[in-house]
């Protein structure tokens, strides 16, 4: 094979897209976890460590554009560059939700839940799996799980509406949960949005393979 | 870090003509430098300070010092043959000799006087390995090099270079006479040689220069504008007729 | 008429008066070829190339000039190829370019065209008279090299100057001096070349009369020079070198001088020798010369 090189550097980069992946799971698993055991140090955690994932973009960008410069990636090489550098925009604002959540968990405080925690870990951990397999796809070049995760989308989304429905109930039922119930919105809300984001990811993964951009699965929210 | 080549107010003229003027640069061991420009801005002159070949033209005269490993390499007693022998160089278009291959990476030990046939046929073999080319001529090594290919015959003067065992190895647009996948083999070789070589290229090529070097020298008309790391040549250059060059506004 | 076909008339025209150019010196060649083959072809044999000239015609033959021949040939070669090509490699490679190589350039050309009657009586005056070398073989042959010595010069520089720099600039490259560039690159690149060069002047050289009538080579000569290889210690004699001489050109020219019938005939026979001589010479040239042009490809 010809220009070793080169495609060790393609491949460190996927390399370094995969670490900034488990930094967001991770993320995204603390966020929950944090909130679950009204743990406000990790939540502090979380917002600090978001810098990091950040700088990790950049540093991931950073790499692409020099490897577009100085390699001339063609095909394939280009459309894997090329959909490195969206899906670590889409990382990125994953972790920006998890961050997020992190905030919510500091701004409920010492108040307690309005209500146990049952769909919002079912949601959290349906995303960390999907994030999980579409990772596994992008690096096994594999557009028919990417697609197939995609599907998975409209699952949370019929998650987030049943949060979002049972938590309306209880502020109708008792105004003094208002408070608390909408931050679980939100919370909600960040992760349903987190999903997309992994829609979006899958979708790259399908034109890094197949060449062609398609959208897969269009979102309600 | 050790530099193999300090070059400080380097002028170089053919005859009244300035090809070269004040070039000031680093070469730094072990690495890949590129030197690129439009055709006629002296890299081609400058790369061939460095072995002495300009010695070749009666009108070249040169100012200002070239140190190799801290050494004036144009200093009165510095002996020419010796600074070639350690300083080796790839041209333009492939140049075996119409001699047989092994003939032809034998030559330079020959000159200096090796007689030893193992010895030979062990420097031949390893040089012909590094210059990645073996496995292709191991079983027609007393044939002639000139029935190999273009890009083969380009490899061969690779592994010529390669036998005297220099410490650098110059390229004076090695690839310009080669097809892509020649042209690729020749670069992954490069890529290969700094592991055990100082390697300066000169290219045309400015994409060529982006996929090997570690650093990068812009000339044009005998100055040169920038020197730099070559990713920070190629994706952010801070002198404005670098970025126009290498986005083709002229050249 | 329009242009075209006037342009097609033209053309055509050209092409007519050309052929009839190019046929009418073939015509010649060939017709002096038969006349000669015709008068002459019956004399070779091999008493032709045994026998020493003679009074009568049929008795006569050419030893003595094809031996002379030979020997001259041998020499003129020995002197004119070291000493044109020494010449040569100076001026190519180690003369500096100023006036004073430049005059020696013009006048090497200019030597090229110089009559060779001239030569003859150089050799009269420095190698006979001078030297005292009476009109023995190595003056004859000195007086050859010293007429062909300027083309060989010349064609060994356009050999040296057509070999492409990359060869030298990849030996310069791997430490190799001046003269190991020369020795192992440049010469033998250029020996094909070089040798097309000689042998052509050598061919030259074999056909030449007057030269060596004018030093006063011998018309008639009935001996050998003496062998080269002796039977007694040292084995190798030059006493040939200075024995008196004859050539095939100045055997012909002697014949034709004369006025019987018979003389004519062998003149005749003499000249097909000698064209044959010269054929071969030019044929060996071109050979060399296509050989090594396929073998060598920049």
């Amino acid at each position: 094979m010809t220009r070793e090189a080169y495609h060790k550097a393609l491949k460190e980069l996927e390399n370094e897209l995969l670490t900034m992946g488990e930094m967001v799971a991770k993320a995204m698993k603390d966020s929950i976890e944090a909130l679950k055991t009204r743990d406000m140090e990790m939540s502090k955690k979380i917002i600090k460590d978001d810098i990091i994932i950040n700088k990790k973009r950049f540093e991931i960008e950073e790499r692409c554009l020099q490897m577009i410069a100085t390699q001339q990636p063609m095909a394939v090489d280009l459309r894997t560059i090329a959909a490195i550098l969206s899906i670590i925009a889409d990382m990125e604002r994953m972790g920006d939700h998890a961050e997020g959540n992190a905030k919510i968990n500091l701004l409920i405080g010492s108040e307690p839940l309005v209500k146990p925690l049952i769909d919002v870990p079912r949601m959290s951990e349906k995303g960390l799996s999907m994030l999980d397999r579409v990772l596994k796809a992008f690096i096994n070049r594999d557009a028919k799980t990417a697609r197939a995760i995609c599907d998975e989308d409209d699952e949370v989304d019929a998650l987030y509406e049943q949060i979002y429905r049972e938590l309306l109930f209880l502020m109708i039922e008792n105004p003094k949960k208002i408070e608390g119930a909408t931050y679980l919105i939100w919370l909600a809300h960040n992760l349903e949005r987190i999903a997309d984001r992994v829609t979006n990811i899958a979708e790259r993964v399908v034109f890094m393979v197949t060449g062609k951009m398609e959208e897969v699965n269009v979102s309600k929210y | 870090m050790n530099n193999a080549f300090n070059i400080e107010k380097l002028n170089v003229f053919y005859g009244d003509k300035p090809a070269l003027d004040d070039v000031n640069m680093e070469i730094s061991q072990k690495a890949v430098t590129a030197v690129i420009g439009p055709s006629g801005c002296g890299k081609s002159t400058f790369i061939r300070c460095l072995n002495r070949m300009n010695d070749l033209i009666p009108v070249f005269r040169l100012e200002g010092s070239i140190k190799f490993n801290g050494t004036d390499i144009y200093s009165k007693d510095i002996d020419v043959i010796d600074i070639r022998r350690r300083v080796g160089m790839v041209f333009q278009k492939p140049n075996p000799f119409p001699k047989s291959i092994y003939e032809n990476t034998a030559y330079g030990l020959r000159i200096q006087g090796i007689k030893n046939k193992s010895r030979l046929d062990g420097i031949v073999e390893a040089s012909l390995k590094k210059a990645a080319i073996w496995d292709e001529v191991k079983d027609r090594l007393h044939q002639s090099a000139l029935s190999l290919s273009g890009g083969q015959q380009q490899r061969l003067c690779i592994a010529r270079a390669i036998a005297v065992e220099p410490e650098i190895i110059l390229f004076d647009e090695p690839c310009s006479a080669l097809d892509p996948i020649a042209t690729a083999k020749i670069e992954d070789l490069i890529t290969k040689l700094k592991d055990d070589y100082t390697v300066v290229i000169v290219t045309h090529n400015m994409q060529q220069a982006a996929r090997v070097s570690d650093y990068t020298g812009f000339f044009m008309m005998g100055k040169l504008h920038e020197f730099d790391i070559t990713k920070k040549i190629f994706t952010a250059p801070s002198n404005k007729m670098t970025e126009d060059y290498i986005t083709g506004r002229f050249g | 008429m329009n242009r075209k076909l006037l342009n097609r008339f033209y053309d055509r025209g050209f092409l007519f008066v050309g052929i009839f150019a190019t046929s009418i010196s073939l015509i010649f060649l060939l017709a002096l070829l038969l006349d000669v083959i015709a008068d002459g072809m019956g004399r070779l044999g091999w008493q032709f190339f045994a026998n020493y000239p003679s009074r009568k015609p049929e008795e006569a033959g050419i030893l003595s000039a094809w031996v002379g021949t030979v020997w001259v040939m041998v020499l003129t070669g020995c002197i004119a190829f070291p000493l044109g090509i020494s010449s040569a490699i100076y001026l190519e490679e180690y003369s500096s370019k100023n006036w004073l190589t430049d005059i020696i350039e013009i006048n090497i050309a200019n030597l090229a065209g110089v009559p060779s009657i001239i030569y003859g009586l150089l050799g009269l005056g420095l190698f006979v008279r001078f030297l005292n070398m009476e009109r023995s073989v190595i003056a004859g042959a000195m007086t050859l090299a010293i007429l062909v010595l300027p083309i060989v010069i010349l064609s060994t520089r356009e050999a040296i100057k057509s070999i492409p720099p990359s060869i030298r600039e990849a030996s310069y490259a791997l430490g190799a001096s001046k003269w190991q560039t020369i020795r192992n690159q440049v010469l033998p690149s250029a020996m094909p070349g070089i040798m097309t060069g000689v042998i052509l002047a050598m061919s030259r050289a074999a056909g030449e009369t007057a030269p060596l009538i004018t030093m006063g080579a011998l018309t008639y000569v009935a001996f050998l020079p003496a062998s080269p290889i002796s039977s007694e210690f040292p084995y190798i004699s030059i006493q040939g070198l200075f024995d008196a001489f004859t050539v095939l050109p100045i055997q012909i020219f002697n014949w034709v001088s004369r006025p019987q019938k018979g003389f004519a005939i062998d003149a005749a026979a003499g000249i097909i020798v000698l064209l044959i001589i010269t054929f071969v010479m030019n044929a060996f040239a071109i050979y060399l010369r296509q050989k090594y042009q396929r073998k060598i490809r920049w």
